[in-house]
């Protein structure tokens, strides 16, 4: 039982990490219906920018993540303006086959000796982690960091969800992905808002790297991005690609379910993901949260 | 008798069927003058295979209009099986022996990754699209999460010491064969229904198409000839091991498809040809080698989003012979 709730706790932490993933699969599907594989490599570049901002002089934590979030949707910007906008009235799966180019390029570019190098790298310790014990009987005990963790994704949500629902540029990014052309017709630049979407996406991203340094506190490869990236993915579909709120929560069921089946055995973490996928998918083909779209003739 | 007219003739009629044969005998010829040596042998196994693999999921994905990213989860449910007759079963593999039990493998094999693909398909190719993609490569990930947990099939650990049964002449005729199929079934009744459900799929139905059924037959054929390329490529590599057919395997494939000309059988084998020997040729670059592939792959999808062939197809493979 004990173990359970710590277990709980763990799979929640996990889940935030995937949850920041997972928006900006959604936003950039929800718009240009593209599954753009090269998120998960965003994601790891944030990790990187995060670990040599941090390493490099002793900058403080906000700054880090600032610098993190402004690499990584700079990065998302320029991948859309070269990679994805000549292709936007082309066949819909050649940009999907250029995204993995992408991924591909910017994982093993990453990779190069000079760049990042393939090798194993501890992330520093920038919060000194302390344990506050919520229960004394069960000896459950969060950490600062996890509360941290927790603190930095209830703000970024809360501002993306002001963002979308309140300002013009949101409504604009809904119009798009519910009417492209219509969108166009009403005067809304479309490229624009494909722009903001990315640049939104990264930032993101970029904050989710810098979680992911700070939480788990190594950095395996530059391919790292790939495993997050997918379980980000997932939690997207489950939740109803194009749906934000879907997101969270699909990400929050995928982070708690991975942390439940890797106590089980460490190869089933993997599996269990695309179990509940396929369950979700088949059960409500448009994820949990997503809505149905009737088909036109 | 053979003479020159008569093998003149003969050329002119089959025009690639001798250029075929033609290559196959070169081929051999440089390896018994060691001009190649058996890596270069097993390179052009490996593209065989992949051709077989590529056409197969172009079958699905571009002349049937539906988009599966799972196609080496059937890979793996082939190779699996066979290896499971020939080397588990079959203690201690002898000779020519062995070929006895290699070709019933492979078809097996084949077979049971097209029931695979019935069960999966008959569940999910209701759903349209995306999300069609998604559980297909989510079914592939839950074939290799059994395997790599299963004890009897190697685990995480994989299966070693499989016997070389696979040749370059097997691979010559397996891939000319199946192609040859594959070719027909799209030139058939079968193909032309296929083809209207990638048009338009209501349409299709309206006009009689039982798109259901169509789609499930197309997905069962194409994982069963994704099986017997399973079994062929565990009998080349001599290992496999369930990293083998991770997702990266299926997208390997769908590059290939997409990089030739996603409705095309011709465009299929020049993708899968060029990316199969492109890698390869930059082995000398270390460590930029992937960087270098992967900047070909975005520069080609740029300039040629259609594929390098395109949706054209080359005469030869598709014309009939006329009856008279």
């Amino acid at each position: 039982m004990d173990y359970l709730l710590q277990q709980l706790l763990n799979g929640i932490q996990l889940g935030t990490v995937y949850a920041l993933i997972a928006l900006g699969y959604t936003m950039v599907y929800g718009i240009i219906r593209l599954i753009n594989f090269a998120h998960a490599d965003i994601f790891m570049i944030g990790v990187y920018t995060s670990f040599f901002t941090a390493t490099w002089k002793k900058i403080p934590f906000p700054v880090v993540i600032i610098i993190s979030m402004a690499v990584c949707a700079a990065l998302g910007v320029l991948m859309e303006l070269l990679a994805y906008r000549p292709l936007r009235h082309k066949p819909r799966l050649s940009a999907l086959i250029t995204a993995l180019g992408v991924s591909l390029f910017l994982e093993n570019f990453a990779a190069l000796p000079f760049i990042f190098g393939p090798e194993y790298r501890n992330f520093p310790e920038l919060i000194r982690m302390k344990r506050y014990v919520l229960w004394e009987a069960h000896d459950l005990a969060v950490s600062n960091i996890f509360l941290l963790n927790l603190g930095i994704v209830a703000v970024l949500l809360l501002g993306l969800f002001y963002l979308i629902h309140k300002t013009m540029i949101g409504k604009q990014m809904r119009a798009v992905s519910y009417d492209k052309v219509t969108a166009s017709l009403l005067g809304i630049h479309v490229d624009r808002v494909v722009s903001f979407t990315f640049l939104l996406g990264g930032a993101l991203a970029g904050a989710s790297g810098m979680l992911y340094g700070l939480t788990y506190r190594s950095i395996q490869s530059p391919y790292l991005g790939i495993w997050p990236g997918w379980k980000a993915f997932i939690a997207a579909v489950i939740g109803g690609i194009g749906s934000i709120p879907g997101a969270v929560l699909g990400s929050y069921l995928m982070g708690i379910s991975e942390v439940y089946a890797n106590s089980i055995d460490s190869t089933l973490g993997f599996g269990m993901a695309f179990v509940i996928l396929i369950i979700v998918l088949i059960v409500r083909p448009r994820g949990l949260l997503g809505e149905k779209i009737q088909e036109k003739i | 008798m053979l003479t020159p007219k008569r093998t003149q003739t003969f050329i002119r009629s089959y025009p690639l069927f001798s250029g075929l044969v033609l290559l196959y005998a070169l081929i051999s010829f440089l390896y018994h003058l060691d001009w190649l040596n058996s890596y270069h042998i097993q390179l052009v196994m490996l593209v065989g295979i992949n051709i077989v693999m590529t056409v197969s999921l172009g079958l699905i994905n571009g002349f049937t209009g539906q988009f599966s990213i799972g196609h080496a989860g059937f890979m793996a449910v082939g190779a699996y099986t066979s290896v499971g007759m020939t080397t588990l079963l079959l203690q201690s593999p002898g000779g020519h022996l062995g070929y006895l039990v290699f070709f019933p493998a492979t078809l097996i094999g084949g077979i049971f990754a097209a029931a695979t693909g019935f069960l999966i398909g008959l569940p999910t190719l209701r759903l349209g699209g995306d999300y069609l993609a998604i559980v297909t490569m989510a079914f592939a990930e839950v074939i290799r999460t059994i395997i790599r947990v299963s004890e009897p099939m190697g685990g995480p650990r994989g299966i070693g010491g499989i016997p070389d049964y696979t040749n370059l002449t097997i691979v010559f005729i397996f891939a000319i064969t199946s192609v040859w199929l594959m070719r027909n079934f799209i030139l058939s009744t079968y193909g032309r229904a296929s083809k209207a459900i990638r048009d338009n799929e209501i349409a299709a139905e309206i006009m009689g198409v039982n798109t259901t059924r169509q789609k499930v037959l197309v997905f069962t054929l194409g994982a069963f000839f994704a099986g017997c390329c399973g079994s062929l490529y565990a009998h080349v590599l001599q290992y496999i091991h369930p990293d083998n057919f991770t997702f990266m395997k299926s997208l390997e494939y769908l590059i290939y498809l997409y990089i030739g000309g996603s409705s095309s059988i011709s465009g299929a084998i020049v993708g899968a040809t060029i990316f199969t020997f492109l890698p390869e040729l930059f082995r000398r670059f270390s460590s930029w080698r992937m960087v270098i592939y992967s900047l070909t792959l975005i520069l080609v999808m740029l300039f040629r989003p259609e594929g390098i062939v395109g949706n054209r197809e080359w005469r030869p493979l598709v014309s009939r012979r006329r009856r008279t």
